[in-house]
């Protein structure tokens, strides 16, 4: 067991060794696409509302007119610290943007995938294992039709279906009801755990209720996928060498199937898992829009439409490390579960 | 026949019966659904295999030699269908229920495969497999039985104890065919089909898996149904031999008496087709086994037979029995056996059939 707990600590360290160029390679595509655009930060934010000689001294302020190198290094600085600075339209700390708006997004996230994976193991499993009848053919139809339809189409369909305009048993907009989400004490930034803190049952319930459409239309997005993938697997191991072989020394059919081709059919699962995330966060932006979901995703469609480029930069920045550190994650599951990814 | 035992009961053999067949194959017939119709696989094939005993399968690629190992152990894939008597100890497998096949595969019906490097799971231990197997058809072992008798069906295939904590892929080709071995008779099973297990692996290994084998009937009277491409490990490991050809059995006997005195045309090209050293050119057999979805009429082999006679084109030839106990499906030796058969050739049906042949190719072209 101890060679194996090495190998498994060494896998680890390299990874995250190879994370580093990874990182850096990200932040310098980060900066460098905030700053193609023509004309700079300030002057598209701020410009026609200020004088040039004000304009000229609030760039100076945010070291705009200084040389790129030292900009990206400031970048660098503030990404190493995790304060990515001010946000010109409104003022704000982007860190404090960030930590606010992103309970909201990790909760409408983590909604959706425990919604994928509650839908999408079990239908693909099923639709391996009884490749081509009912199940399968039902499960390959819904899997198109919700990977094709984008998510605000999904979301209003949703909110028409079971909002207050239609069967009216679901909330469709916001995070909590008015009053329940202001009388939550803020402790972690993610609404539901900080009512379950307080002990406040009942805002619990509220929170979990206008939890379900977003994370039901979110968690649709990307269950397609997860329902072909497994799918797919489940039929390829079950006409494995091994799965025969498992056959022949009689073990029972329910064992051969679950055992030993499901399991088998779920490991390159998690990596597809780790992959879906950044889908997720890019769903999340539309699906935040049309939920009114105060998360990430919106504030970032409002400052881009404020042309404020410190806080998208931030925002930015985050996205694509929670993607890094994800897929990182992932690697480390993949390696405890696969004792050939060790190697 | 007592097909109607329950699997349970047939399992525990009588006593004094060394000498009866373990397995009696009887008109077995194996047929895949395809697109373009039925394809017999396995068409009609009758054997015996007793205890402590080894028959050889032999024949080319695509002549139902796996079909029929599979067919015995009712492993035959989706979309097909098996017909005839398979008798282990007078129970017809092809009439039990897949219930009562997986419980007789592992304790009575083993299945050594070909490809050693994808037959274990890749994510679960070596004792994990073996735990598995052994829970699966005795319940109630302790996890120290189990632990003990693995590791003794390990030992025996030469694998150390302290590797029983290991994954697969820590294996070379080589030892993970003998833990396959292991783990397909680790329950012992009277009965064991190797399909070309050596045929993946380098001479030595290949050497090695033989012996085991050759150990196995020796130490538990295992009857052994080994399929080979390798004439050479059939003249050296088995007892008697059984050549197909298109889905038939074409000639079966002592393997000795068939490899110095092959009777059947087929046999008698394979034959001439293997090298040695002193080999000094290359035989083959022209042309290739033919399409089992639509196969010629006649004898299957008449076409790329040498000796082929005109009635063997349309009548299919009876299996004889000759004198050395070598049993043959060609008009030649029925001829010979009962002079009355020639009749069915018709009246030039004696004529070589290559004349012919000339013809209807010019004609063709």
């Amino acid at each position: 067991m101890s060679k194996q707990s090495g190998s498994l600590r060494r896998y680890v360290l390299t990874r995250i060794a190879l994370a580093v160029p990874m990182v850096f390679i990200l932040l310098v595509l980060v900066f460098v696409m905030m700053r193609v655009a023509p004309g700079d930060p300030i002057a598209a934010s701020q410009g026609g509302k200020l004088s040039a000689a004000e304009l000229a001294a609030r760039r100076h302020a945010a070291g705009f007119d200084r040389p790129l190198y030292l900009q990206f290094w400031e970048y660098l600085k503030s990404v190493g610290t995790l304060n990515f600075g001010t946000t010109f339209s409104d003022n704000l700390s982007v860190r404090d943007v960030i930590i606010q708006r992103g309970g909201a997004t990790l909760s409408l996230s983590l909604g959706a995938l425990i919604v994928a994976t509650i839908i999408g193991v079990p239908v693909g499993l099923l639709a391996g294992r009884f490749r081509d009848r009912g199940i399968d053919v039902a499960g390959r139809l819904f899997a198109i039709i919700t990977y094709a339809a984008p998510a605000f189409v999904l979301g209003l369909l949703a909110q028409l279906a079971f909002g207050p305009n239609g069967l009216n048993v679901l909330p469709s907009s916001g995070q909590a009801s008015l009053l329940v989400g202001l009388d939550v004490p803020t402790t972690t930034h993610i609404l539901i755990l900080d009512a379950a803190i307080a002990g406040d049952w009942s805002a619990v319930g509220d929170i979990a209720q206008h939890l379900v459409l977003p994370s039901v239309t979110l968690g649709l997005i990307i269950v397609g996928v997860f329902i072909r993938m497994i799918r797919v697997n489940v039929i390829q191991s079950l006409q494995g060498d091994y799965v025969e072989a498992a056959r022949a020394r009689g073990i029972k059919e329910t064992s051969v199937v679950t055992r030993h081709a499901f399991r088998n059919a779920l490991v390159p699962v998690v990596t597809v898992l780790g992959l879906q995330v950044a889908m997720l966060l890019g769903g999340s932006v539309l699906t935040e829009k049309t939920f009114n979901w105060p998360g990430i995703g919106q504030a970032l469609i409002t400052y881009i439409n404020a042309r404020d480029y410190a806080a998208v930069q931030g925002i930015v920045t985050v996205f694509a490390l929670v993607v890094v550190v994800i897929s990182m994650l992932i690697d480390f599951v993949n390696a405890l579960i696969d004792p050939r990814v060790r190697y | 026949m007592t097909t109607t035992t329950d699997a349970a009961a047939a399992a525990t053999p009588a006593a004094g019966e060394a000498g009866e067949p373990v397995l009696s194959v009887r008109d077995m017939r194996v047929w895949y659904g395809t697109e373009r119709g039925p394809v017999r696989a396995v068409d009609g094939v009758s054997f015996d295999v007793r205890p402590g005993e080894t028959l050889g399968l032999v024949g080319e690629s695509g002549c139902g030699k796996s079909t029929l190992g599979r067919g015995v152990l009712g492993l035959t894939p989706p979309g097909s269908a098996v017909d005839g008597e398979v008798l282990l100890r007078g129970t017809n497998l092809v009439e039990q229920s897949p219930k009562q096949l997986q419980k007789l595969r592992g304790p009575e019906l083993g299945l050594i495969f070909q490809e050693p490097m994808t037959r274990l799971n890749p994510l679960m231990k070596i004792s994990e497999q073996f735990e598995e197997t052994l829970r699966t058809h005795e319940k109630g072992l302790s996890k120290q039985e189990i632990r003990e008798r693995s590791l003794e069906a390990l030992r025996g295939m030469g694998i150390p104890p302290s590797r029983y904590e290991s994954y697969p892929h820590e294996f070379s080709g080589g030892m993970r065919q003998r833990i396959m071995i292991a783990l397909a008779l680790v329950l012992r099973p009277a009965f064991v089909v190797a399909d070309e297990p050596t045929t993946a692996l380098d001479v030595l290994v290949e050497a090695q898996i033989i012996k085991i084998l050759a150990d196995l009937r020796k130490n538990f009277d295992t009857a052994l149904v080994l399929i080979t491409h390798n004439l050479g490990i059939v003249a050296e490991a088995c007892d008697r031999v059984a050549v197909m050809y298109a889905g038939h059995i074409v000639e079966q006997g002592d393997s000795r008496e068939v490899f110095a005195n092959p009777q059947h045309p087929y046999t008698k090209e394979l034959l001439r087709s293997t090298i040695s050293l002193s080999t000094t050119g290359l035989h083959y057999i022209p042309g290739s086994p033919p399409d089992l979805g639509n196969p010629p009429e006649g004898c299957r082999f008449h076409p790329r037979c040498p000796v082929a006679m005109r009635g063997c084109a349309t009548a299919e030839p009876p299996e004889v029995q000759l004198r050395s106990g070598v049993r043959s499906t060609c008009w030649h030796q029925a001829i010979e056996v009962d002079p009355s058969l020639a009749d069915e050739l018709g009246t030039d049906g004696r004529e070589p059939l290559a004349a012919v042949k000339e013809i209807s190719v010019a004609d063709e072209a």
